[in-house]
């Protein structure tokens, strides 16, 4: 019993990581109803800026601040000069373009920072949380900040004018262009939106997994399984689908035999694809009625 | 819930292309033929394997193509099929010395079946949760190869060395020649089979769905069977690629099968123009020769580079190769009048 509970907590810690990383591909999802699979290199180039800002000197929340600021503004440029000449291109196209951006971004950053492994510091310390061998008190502040960003974003789309217009712009753009909204910017402002969550993820995740070009291979996967597996309608999914891949992924590990690190991810997806085949918009996402 | 419900207008997620543009016409077809089956005999040994890589992985494009272009669904996972056809392939002349040639059927008909079987859940899934399904078989099917239990026929870690068959008839020619000719056969027999699979009955069936598939449906169109069938052919077809891969390269290992493979088909599908088969043999070469050419320009930054010679592509023509046929289609028919 006590494995089980030691094993479930630690799931939870790394269910934070997939967790903050699910929150952003869902607020880009959001926007353009597609999945972008630069967006764990975007987080990964805001965590190098943010590092580079700490070596030039400043301190921990200063460069937080300025790296978040510097990704809103970066994701928007990128949707602009990129994706708005897109708008029109084939779904597939603008697929192919996810992919040419994850090799542009990744490449640029292996020659500005190189591979080497680097140290991210953390500002809530690294020692046991409440005791516990399982969760350090990074772990805890991840989880933490990971819900204060679900209950902002929660206030922003429910009750300001522009989270307001940002839904409609997503649900039914046509209309949402009659009533006056100007649907184009409230996708770059999703993508800019995106891309400040995804560094705020980036800097809670590189503690643990080390700063490096490739960080964010495994999370991305994890964070798109999160994301799927909640609902990729629905924030608070996928929170608690990040959650829930990471125990799980614990679970299978420590339970099932034979299960060594290698087959941890082909487990964890198999799984995913068994929820989706039972609830196909995931757990928490809402069913989407098609007429002809 | 009901309220929370929502309704939408189903727009088709890959744009039709009409059919008589899915396919070039016979003259066309001929000189290219023609051009491909000339062309090793002025060439080095080296050129004619590349062309042999490039034939092969324009198989795996235009099953790729078949599943996306013809029926509408996503696919990240070609690589997993890709690796089960190169995997029986092996084995089967490995363990059980049966000729390279005839592996070619036994491996399509495995795949199709593997394929076919994992079209049954895929059913319930559609456009981006089907690519996470699919994106998912393709991360897991390299640790599967690996696995301990499957050791004593995949080889494990290590993977199969393969024999490079030689011409027969004692004909006078460089295995790779031969190989090249053998390859451009069975891409020919199956380029001529899937054209005409997209023209006959099962063909506008699949296009029915891709289009609206409630409406498809309506119109009497056994939807679950068909999209499972297009998933087995296209899984077939990709398992014959994979096939032929091996035995070109004379080795399989588990790590020459990851996503990278399957993310490369789909690019090379979108390069070529989704739905416009001849446009296969365009995206291949572009997986095959842009990233040289990247690496060429710069080593450092070769990522960026393929990154930038991509979106250039994309931005200059959205719809693929397809596009550009069309405009020169269109030329050559104002020049003609």
């Amino acid at each position: 019993m006590e494995l089980l509970i030691n094993q479930v907590l630690a799931g939870i810690a790394t269910g934070a990581i997939y967790a903050c990383m699910a929150l952003a591909i869902v607020m880009i999802y959001q926007a353009i109803e597609n999945l972008n699979f630069a967006q764990g290199e975007m987080a990964m180039f805001s965590t190098f800026v943010a590092w580079q800002l700490m070596q030039w000197g400043l301190s921990y929340w200063e460069a937080f601040l300025i790296t978040v600021v510097l990704s809103f503004v970066g994701g928007i440029v990128i949707e602009r000069l990129l994706f708005k000449p897109l708008a029109k291109a084939p779904i597939l196209t603008n697929v192919a373009g996810f992919i040419a951006l994850f090799a542009i971004v990744n490449s640029c950053a292996g020659l500005i920072w190189d591979f080497t492994i680097k140290e991210f510091p953390t500002p809530f310390g690294s020692a046991p949380f409440l005791g516990s061998q399982l969760i350090s008190t990074h772990q805890a502040g991840m989880i933490g900040v990971t819900l204060l960003l679900l209950l902002l974003l929660f206030f922003f789309f429910r009750f300001t004018r522009i989270g307001l217009a940002m839904r409609a712009a997503a649900a039914l753009p046509e209309s949402a262009r009659l009533v006056g909204i100007n649907t184009s910017w409230m996708i770059a402002l999703g993508w800019g939106m995106a891309a400040a969550i995804g560094s705020i993820a980036g800097m809670l995740i590189a503690p643990v997994v080390f700063l490096e070009p490739n960080m964010m291979g495994g999370v991305l996967i994890y964070g798109f399984a999160a994301a799927v597996l909640g609902g990729l309608t629905s924030p608070f999914g996928a929170v608690i689908g990040g959650f829930l891949v990471g125990i799980f992924e614990n679970l299978a590990g420590t339970y099932i035999p034979g299960v060594g690190n290698e087959l941890k991810l082909p487990i964890a997806l198999a799984l995913i694809i068994f929820v989706l085949v039972v609830r196909p918009a995931g757990l928490f996402g809402r069913a989407i009625v098609k007429r002809v | 819930m009901a309220a929370a419900q929502e309704v939408v207008t189903e727009t088709p997620t890959v744009e039709a292309p009409p059919k008589r543009a899915m396919t070039l016409g016979y003259g066309t077809s001929l000189a290219l033929l023609g051009l491909l089956a000339l062309v090793p005999l002025f060439a080095k040994n080296f050129i004619i394997f590349q062309m042999t890589t490039l034939l092969i992985y324009a198989l795996a494009v235009l099953a790729l193509n078949i599943l996306t272009g013809g029926s509408g669904q996503f696919s990240l996972g070609q690589s997993a099929f890709y690796a089960v056809g190169a995997y029986s392939s092996a084995i089967l002349m490995e363990h059980a010395n049966i000729n390279y040639a005839l592996t070619l059927p036994i491996s399509g008909v495995i795949c199709f079946a593997f394929g076919y079987l994992f079209g049954k859940p895929a059913l319930r899934l559609s456009g981006i949760y089907l690519a996470l399904a699919t994106f998912a078989l393709a991360t897991a099917m390299p640790q599967l190869l690996k696995l301990g239990v499957l050791e004593p026929w995949t080889g494990g870690v290590q993977g199969l060395v393969v024999d490079k068959p030689d011409a027969p008839f004692g004909l006078k020619m460089s295995q790779d020649m031969w190989l090249y000719y053998f390859t451009l056969a069975v891409s020919t027999a199956i380029y001529i089979f899937s054209v005409n699979l997209l023209k006959s009955r099962s063909g506008r069936a699949f296009m029915a769905i891709r289009d609206n598939e409630i409406a498809a449906s309506a119109m009497g169109i056994d939807v679950a069977r068909y999209k499972t069938l297009a998933f087995g052919i296209s899984a077939g077809i990709t398992g014959v690629a994979g096939a032929l891969g091996a035995i070109a390269v004379q080795f399989v290992a588990p790590d020459s099968y990851t996503v990278t493979l399957a993310i490369s088909l789909f690019l090379g599908m979108v390069v070529g123009g989704v739905g416009w088969l001849p446009g296969s043999i365009v995206g291949a070469a572009f997986i095959i020769f842009v990233p040289n050419i990247a690496e060429s320009i710069s080593k450092g930054l070769s990522g960026a580079v393929f990154g930038v010679l991509l979106f250039l592509v994309i931005f200059l023509m959205p719809h693929g190769a397809r596009q550009v046929a069309m405009f020169g289609q269109r030329l050559v028919g104002k020049l003609w009048k």
